[in-house]
């Protein structure tokens, strides 16, 4: 793999302009039956969960719980944190500290170097991707495998996954069997999915057979034991741990929770928002490495104080990474992960990027229609919708609201400010739909137009309907 | 001064004030044990697995002594059902499990809601075994099935042992467009005996 290419497709270098979420967005639907399938398809993944939650009558309770836990573990943050260090350390497990992604980066590259490493499997883990650690190591000439099947197919077209869960959820079969058949040799033209999993499946065997290191997530880091907690479907990160030399895991400050009770409320919760599963098929809970095995983990937190000291935003560190919020987002289902430029999609990430770099993701949480659906179906309760509505008035305050925006908004306020301006503007806009409709059914002129309709002009405004019909 | 004490005195400065942790008390409909077991076998085969009550350990036996038959590379780690494979060892790597085609192994408890099972690391002698092995089974006392995730960690002790697992049906992928295939990386089968005392 051509490590200059792989950079060009998979992440803009951090302050370099991205294209923002409306413009790709407006791409991503041009194809307008693959749109319409993506719509659909997070949809059923939606659906699944309503039936999974369903079957538990104690659902909103356990939510509550989660948000408790949750609340009460950023408060008491510095402590679990030291006591989970304390208890994993005697459990032979080294711990790392890294303040930002270059320095969690080169402690993984550090291990690497001095173990003599040649072959590393990987397993999904969100915080890797928001450190750019794969396009890293590969600028430092090591190669990483992606095991989970959906971040193997992405790997393999240079393409960052488009869902924190459902890694290839914006490729059609056809396109997963074209390479497939590029990278693996498969027939052209099966697009069988049993026949290409099993591909997948003979092909990364190898990987984990070989591999002498294996990098994974978590999932929970639990503050009394030490321990932690990875959950996958596929079984890869499990096969990649137990069969490597050494195992490093990578968390957020915020993966902890203080004992190992509290997470029967997260696992009962995980996977049913996730993908309306009762629970992932391995929910691994490592402790101590094995006989001769070495094992790491490296605590990030990479702007996670800097969130946590924002009281209005501290709450979306309770994040489980279910992504229930991406599959019930109407304008997620309906813009691809892509659009979104940045590891960690979806309303979710539209709270979370900003307090990274206020200016490249200043468009995120415009991307949304503030519905509340993704605060309805959030597992641990964090007022996602809310965030969104309050990160536009930092934003705008802030300077960071794209111009047009800000005359718009700014001519809005002054007109709905002085209602006779407010007539006279009303009258121009039902003579200007009526008599010039080409100024209106413009799609240059008027953004508004795209997919949509305008409406009919009513002949008078409601206020003079109003004066003549009250008697 | 080092990064792990800039975080953590830049929590110390950002947390909120401190907030009382809640109490998990869940108030739910009392499971009789029959209807936990009937909850699991369902659960179980909902999620790809199969779940089948025994009465003693002899029909485990001939299967396992079947399966040994053919030839293929079977490791019990269950004495009660016949020889056991010394040979696989916490230290025995990747190479010599890969040909592991089906594998026997005790499990703790089983839960009902979710259709898991909690292996602990001793109960597979080696980490890989329930992974690496195309097909498994489990074998598990049909009374240590409780009816959710809240019961299960009040009966085992998460830390006791290097590592432990709740499994849950076959290994399983929907990676491409959302469709269910069993086997991705891990068993491709599951099959859990929930053993019954036997009936005189």
């Amino acid at each position: 793999m051509d490590p200059r290419n792989f950079n060009k497709f998979y992440f803009a270098p951090i302050g370099a302009t991205t294209m923002s979420h409306s413009k790709a967005a407006g791409v991503f639907i041009q194809d307008e039956p693959r749109t319409d399938w993506h719509d659909e398809t997070l949809w059923f993944v939606r659906e699944k969960r309503d039936k999974a939650v369903r079957q538990v009558p104690e659902w909103e309770q356990l939510r509550e719980l989660a948000s408790g836990i949750k609340d009460h573990t950023l408060s008491n943050l510095d402590n679990y944190l030291s006591a989970f260090e304390k208890n994993a350390l005697a459990n032979g497990v080294k711990v790392h500290w890294a303040a930002d992604a270059a320095e969690h980066n080169d402690i993984i590259l550090q291990i690497i170097r001095e173990n003599n490493v040649l072959r590393i499997v990987k397993s999904k883990s969100m915080l890797t991707e928001e450190c750019h650690l794969n396009p890293f190591l590969i600028e430092h000439g090591v190669e990483v495998v992606d095991t989970d099947l959906g971040e193997r197919i992405v790997q393999f077209r240079n393409e960052p996954p488009s869902h924190i869960v459902l890694p290839a959820i914006h490729l059609k079969k056809q396109d997963v069997s074209q390479t497939f058949h590029e990278h693996l040799g498969t027939e052209a033209g099966n697009n069988d999915p049993q026949y290409l999993a099993e591909a997948a499946r003979i092909h990364l065997r190898d990987k984990f057979i070989q591999s002498q290191l294996a990098i994974t997530g978590v999932n929970f880091a639990v503050a009394e034991t030490g321990g932690f907690v990875v959950c996958t479907n596929e079984g890869n990160a499990d096969m990649g741990t137990h069969a490597a030399d050494i195992h490093i895991a990578c968390m957020g400050i915020e993966k902890i929770i203080p004992r190992a009770e509290h997470l029967s409320v997260f696992l009962r919760l995980l996977a049913r928002s996730a993908t309306g599963q009762p629970i992932t098929t391995y929910s691994s809970h490592f402790n101590r490495p094995r006989v001769g095995q070495q094992m790491h983990i490296v605590i990030v937190d990479n702007g996670r104080t800097k969130q946590l000291g924002r009281p209005d935003f501290r709450n979306s560190l309770k994040c489980i990474r279910c992504a229930a919020c991406f599959n019930t987002c109407p304008v997620y289902r309906r813009s691809g992960g892509h659009s979104y430029h940045t590891a960690v999609a979806g309303p979710i990430g539209s709270i979370l990027n900003p307090n990274l770099d206020m200016k490249a993701n200043a468009d995120l949480p415009f991307a949304s229609t503030l519905c509340g659906s993704c605060s309805n179906v959030c597992p641990v309760k964090i007022d996602i919708h809310v965030q969104l509505w309050k990160w536009r008035q930092v934003l705008t305050n802030e300077g960071y609201a794209p111009t047009g925006k800000k005359i718009a908004m700014g001519g809005m306020a002054f007109v709905l400010a002085h209602p006779s301006i407010y007539r006279i503007a009303g009258k121009m806009g039902r003579w200007v739909l009526r008599s010039l409709p080409f100024i209106t059914n413009n799609k240059t002129l008027n953004p508004w137009y795209k997919q949509r309709e305008m409406p009919t002009p009513p002949k008078q405004s409601f206020r003079d309907w109003y004066i003549k019909n009250k008697r | 001064m080092s990064s792990r004490e800039n975080i953590l005195q830049a929590i110390t400065a950002n947390k909120p004030s401190f907030i009382e942790p809640p109490i998990i008390e869940m108030k739910r409909a009392v499971l009789s044990s029959t209807e936990a077991v009937q909850q699991f076998i369902s659960t179980l085969e909902s999620i790809g697995g199969k779940a089948v009550i025994v009465e003693g350990v002899n029909l485990i036996r001939e299967n396992l002594q079947l399966s040994r038959d053919t030839g293929a590379y079977i490791v019990n780690t269950i004495p009660m059902l016949g020889e056991v494979n010394d040979e696989i060892t916490t230290a025995t790597d990747a190479h010599s499990l890969e040909p592991v085609f089906k594998a026997y192994i005790g499990a703790t408890i089983g839960i009902a809601e979710n259709g898991a099972v909690w292996i602990y690391e001793s109960e597979m002698k080696n980490r890989l075994v329930p992974f690496i092995c195309q097909h498994l089974v489990v074998c598990l006392d049909v009374n240590k099935i409780v009816p959710t995730m809240h019961e299960a960690y009040s009966q085992i002790d998460v830390a006791k042992e290097g590592y432990g697992v709740f499994l849950a049906g076959p290994s399983k992928t929907a990676d491409i467009e959302q469709s269910l295939v069993i086997g991705a990386h891990g068993a491709r089968s599951l099959l859990v005996y929930l053993i019954a005392p036997v009936l005189k």
